[in-house]
C-alpha cells in the first residue's frame, strides 16, 4: 500500500517542494529511508516509530519503505519526521490517504509524539502557499510564523492532534496573530553622557546608512554607543520585514511568541567567529550574522581581533548588499544589506590615545595591529570617529538627548535621501577638489566624503550640499595611520 | 641591478663626510644624483617608538626645513626618522635616507615604499654592498654617516639609552650644531632629549633656529589665512596643546558639527594636525 505526503525543503533561503512517499509490503519487519536523508534525517525512524506508538496509534509490521522525493535533493534536519509519520499512517489507511493531499507537513517528532517547531517553517509556508495548498500541517509554536505567509496553518501539539485532525475529528485553536517584536527594551541614548562627537555620528550613521568604526581607548563607551545605533533607524516596511523574518527563520533564531521582526536587527558576533558563521554557509548553506543583520546593524566589537579571513570575506556582502555561498550541488544567495559598525582600540595594548596613559606597545607591535586591518577593508567605512577618555566632570553631567528625539531628526532625513539626494554646490565642489589636492584623500574616499556631506545636508534640511556640509563629512575620513 | 658609488678621496665624495673619524671608504646610492649630497644637509633623527607629539614635530620641523632649501638627512626608521621623510616629501623637498644594511634592502620593510619615494626624488644611501643584511651593530655605524652628511643634527624625540643620541654624539665630535626638541619633563620618551638640552644643546623651538644657525634666509612667511571665527575660537582653544575634538566643542563652546567644520577649514590650512583623536595647533597661536 502507498501513500504521499508534501513537505519541502530548505535550500538557502528557497524551499523545494518534496513528496514523501511511503510503501508497505509483506516481508520482515523493517523501516527503510531513501532519498539522500542526512543524518538528522535518517534518525527521524527512532523519533517516528516512537512517536506513533505514543500517539496511541499503530505502527504497521509491515516491510516500510519511506522515498523523499526529488530522490537527487540533500534532505537535511529533523522537520520531515511529521510528513514521513503522517506518510505511514495513510498508507497502513489509519488516515485517510487523500486527506493528505491539500495540506504540506513540516515539524519534529518528540519520542512521546508531541511535535516540536522547526526552522523555516515561514519558507516552508510561503512555498506551499504558492504550490496552491490549503493549509500547512505544523507545531503550535510555528503557527503564528506561517501565518505571516499567508496560508492557514494547523497548529498542532501532538502527532495525535494531527491524526484526529486528518480523520475530520479535531478542530485546532484560532491562530494567534503574529506579533511584532517591538524595539521597546532596547537602550536609550540618554545614558550616553557627554561624547558628543560620537552621538553627532550615530546620528549620520542612522540617516544615511553610513559604516562606522569607532576608536579610542578601552572602556570610553565605544560598545555602548553602538548598540544604541538600531532604535534610531527607520522601522521596517512590511516587505524588508518579512524578508528578515525568512532569514531569521531559516537561522532559527526567531522569538515564537513575537515571530515578525519589524525593526531593525541587531547582530554583534564574537570575535572568535568562523568566516562560514559570519558570512553564511555550512554544508546545506545557512545565512550567517551578515543576513541576520540585513536592514539592521552588524557590530564588530574589537575588530582587529577578528580573524582575517572574516574580515576580507565581509568585502563582498558590503559591496554588493549579498553573499553569494557556491556549493558542488548550486549556490544560495542571502541578502545582506547592514550598516557595518566596528570598534577597536589604537594599539595592542590600548593606552594609545589616553592622554593619561602611556602606550607601552612595540613598534613592531604597532605595526601587527594596524596591518589586520586591510586598506580595503577600512576603506570601506564611511566615518572614523576616535572617542577619547570622557573628563569625571562628563560623567557626572546631565543625561544627554533621548533615542526618541534623535529619531525626529533621522527619519525625515534619511526619507528625504531616499527621494533625492541633494545635489553638489558649487563651494562644496571647491572644497572637495582642495581636499584632494591637500590631504591623502583617494578616488574612493572622495565619493565617500561626498555621500557623507549628503546625509550631513539632509539633516540640516539643506536643498544643496554646501561647503559646511562637506568640512563635517571631511572631519570622519580615515586617518592615514589606520590604513597603513 | 648596479648602484653608483662615491669613493673616499675621488671627486663627489661629501667633503663634510670625509671629517668623521673613520669616513666610510665607499658610499652606495640609489635614486637621484649624487649632487644632492652637496646641498645644505640637516639630520632630522628621533626614537622609533615615538609619542603623537614627536611624529607631529618631526614631520613639520622637517618639512619646514625642507621647505627652505634643505636636504632632511635621517635613518629610514620607524617613528620619527620616517615622520621626518615623510614631512620633507609632502613639503615638496629633498629628503635622504641612510641604511644600516645593504644598499638593496628596505630595511625595515614597513618602509619599502616610503624608500622608493625618497629615491624618486632624493637619495638612499649606505655605506654596504648589495646583500648585506641590517645586524644591530650596523646601525650606530650608520648614525655616524648621518651625522657626518649634516651641518647640523635635530633630535626631536629620544629616550635616555637612545640611538638618536648616538648621532647627537658623532654630531658634537665634529663640532656641529645639535638641536633638540623639548619634551614633557614627565615623559620616558623625552628624557633623552631634555638631557641633551642640559648638556648644552640649543632648545630647538622653531624651524628658523636651525635656518639662523646655519645661515639661510627664510623666504618670507605665508600670511595667516582668512578664518572663520569659529575657527578662530576653535584655533585659540587649542593653544594650550592637545585636545579631543569634545573637548574642543567644550572650550570652544562650539556645538560638535561645526568644532569638526572648522577642524577641517584648520586643517586643510595646513594649521592644525590630527593624530589619535587628538587636535593639535601646528604652530604657536
Amino acid at each position: 500500500m502507498l501513500a504521499r505526503a508534501v513537505t519541502h525543503a530548505l535550500v538557502g533561503l528557497e524551499a523545494k517542494p518534496v513528496e514523501v512517499e511511503a510503501h508497505l509490503q509483506r516481508g520482515v519487519p523493517a523501516f527503510a529511508i531513501v532519498g539522500l536523508p542526512d543524518k538528522a534525517c535518517q534518525e527521524a525512524k527512532e523519533r517516528v516509530r516512537s512517536g506513533i506508538t505514543s500517539a496511541e496509534l499503530e505502527w504497521p509490521l509491515r516491510r516500510i519503505t519511506v522515498n523523499l522525493a526529488p530522490a537527487g535533493l540533500r534532505k537535511e534536519g529533523s522537520g520531515y519526521d511529521l510528513p514521513i509519520a503522517l506518510a505511514v499512517l495513510a498508507a497502513s489507511r489509519q488516515i485517510p490517504p487523500e486527506s493528505l493531499a491539500e495540506h504540506a507537513a513540516v515539524g519534529e517528532l518528540a519520542l512521546d509524539g508531541r511535535l516540536r517547531p522547526v526552522p523555516g517553517a515561514i519558507v516552508a509556508a510561503e512555498a506551499a502557499r504558492r504550490a496552491g495548498l490549503a493549509r500547512l500541517l505544523c507545531a503550535f509554536e510555528s503557527a503564528p510564523e506561517a501565518a505571516l505567509a499567508g496560508i492557514e496553518p494547523v497548529p498542532l501539539r501532538h502527532l495525535a492532534e494531527a491524526g484526529a485532525f486528518l480523520q475530520g475529528r479535531f478542530r485546532p485553536g484560532p491562530v494567534e496573530p503574529a506579533r511584532a517584536a517591538g524595539n521597546g527594551s532596547w537602550p536609550d541614548l540618554a545614558e550616553v553622557r557627554g561624547q558628543e562627537r560620537g552621538r553627532r555620528a550615530l546620528e549620520i550613521v542612522a540617516a544615511g546608512r553610513h559604516n562606522l568604526l569607532l576608536a579610542g581607548p578601552p572602556g570610553t563607551g565605544k560598545t555602548m554607543l553602538a548598540r544604541r545605533l538600531p532604535p534610531l533607524l527607520p522601522p521596517l516596511t512590511l516587505d524588508q520585514a518579512l524578508e528578515v523574518t525568512r532569514i531569521h527563520s531559516v537561522a532559527g533564531v526567531l522569538s515564537a511568541a513575537r515571530p515578525l521582526v519589524d525593526h531593525a536587527p541587531f547582530r554583534a558576533p564574537h570575535h572568535t567567529a568562523s568566516a562560514a558563521a559570519v558570512v553564511g554557509g555550512g554544508p546545506g548553506p545557512r545565512p550567517g550574522e551578515v543576513s541576520l543583520a540585513h536592514h539592521g546593524v552588524l557590530l564588530l566589537d574589537e575588530l582587529p581581533e577578528f580573524h582575517r579571513p572574516v574580515l576580507e570575506a565581509l568585502r563582498q556582502p558590503l559591496e554588493d548588499g549579498v553573499v553569494a555561498v557556491a556549493r558542488v550541488a548550486g549556490q544560495a544567495v542571502f541578502p545582506a544589506r547592514f550598516v557595518l559598525v566596528g570598534t577597536m582600540n589604537l594599539c595592542p595594548c590600548g593606552a594609545r590615545g589616553d592622554p593619561a596613559v602611556e602606550c607601552r606597545c612595540s613598534p613592531q607591535k604597532l605595526a601587527a595591529y594596524g596591518a589586520k586591518l586591510s586598506r580595503a577593508l577600512v576603506d570601506r567605512f564611511d566615518l572614523v570617529v576616535h572617542m577619547p577618555r570622557p573628563r569625571g566632570r562628563e560623567l557626572d553631567g546631565a543625561p544627554g538627548e533621548p533615542s526618541a528625539a534623535v529619531r525626529e531628526r533621522v527619519v525625515p532625513a534619511s526619507d528625504r535621501l531616499r527621494e533625492q539626494r541633494p545635489p553638489l554646490g558649487r563651494e562644496a565642489r571647491e572644497l572637495l577638489l582642495r581636499a584632494v589636492d591637500t590631504l591623502p584623500l583617494s578616488g574612493r574616499g572622495r565619493a565617500r566624503v561626498a555621500r557623507v556631506a549628503a546625509t550631513v545636508a539632509a539633516l540640516a534640511g539643506a536643498e544643496s550640499i554646501e561647503a559646511q556640509h562637506v568640512a563635517e563629512a571631511l572631519s570622519y575620513r580615515a586617518p592615514p595611520e589606520l590604513s597603513t | 641591478m648596479s648602484y653608483p658609488i662615491l669613493s673616499k678621496g675621488r671627486p663627489g665624495y661629501p667633503p663634510l663626510l670625509a671629517e668623521l673619524y673613520d669616513p666610510p671608504p665607499r658610499l652606495h646610492l640609489r635614486g637621484g644624483p649624487a649632487a644632492i649630497l652637496a646641498h645644505p644637509c640637516v639630520a632630522v633623527v628621533g626614537a622609533r617608538s615615538c609619542s603623537p607629539y614627536g611624529a607631529q614635530v618631526a614631520r613639520q620641523f622637517a618639512g619646514e626645513l625642507a621647505a627652505a632649501g634643505l636636504v632632511v638627512v635621517s635613518g629610514l626608521a620607524r617613528g620619527v626618522d620616517g615622520e621626518a621623510h615623510r614631512g620633507a616629501l609632502a613639503a615638496g623637498g629633498l629628503t635622504v635616507a641612510v641604511l644600516g644594511c645593504g644598499i638593496d634592502r628596505d630595511y625595515p620593510s614597513a618602509h619599502a615604499d616610503l624608500a622608493r619615494r625618497i629615491a624618486a626624488s632624493g637619495l638612499v644611501v649606505s655605506e654596504y654592498a648589495p646583500g648585506v643584511e641590517p645586524s644591530p651593530w650596523r646601525f650606530p655605524a650608520r648614525n655616524r654617516i648621518i651625522a657626518g652628511l649634516a651641518r647640523a643634527t635635530v633630535v626631536v624625540e629620544a629616550r635616555e639609552r637612545s640611538g638618536a643620541l648616538i648621532t647627537a654624539d658623532f654630531a658634537l665630535e665634529l663640532g656641529r650644531e645639535v638641536f633638540a626638541v623639548p619634551g614633557e619633563i614627565t615623559s620616558a620618551l623625552s628624557g633623552g632629549t631634555n638631557d641633551l638640552i642640559r648638556q648644552g644643546a640649543t632648545p630647538l623651538l622653531r624651524a628658523d633656529d636651525v635656518l639662523e644657525a646655519l645661515g639661510i634666509e627664510r623666504s618670507p612667511p605665508v600670511p595667516p589665512a582668512d578664518l572663520s571665527p569659529a575657527a578662530e575660537a576653535v584655533l585659540a582653544s587649542l593653544s594650550g596643546g592637545a585636545l579631543s575634538l569634545d573637548e574642543v566643542s567644550r572650550t570652544a563652546s562650539v556645538a560638535a558639527a561645526d568644532v569638526a567644520v572648522a577642524l577641517t577649514e584648520l586643517e586643510l590650512a595646513g594649521l592644525v594636525g590630527h593624530t589619535d583623536g587628538h587636535y593639535r595647533a601646528s604652530w604657536r597661536v
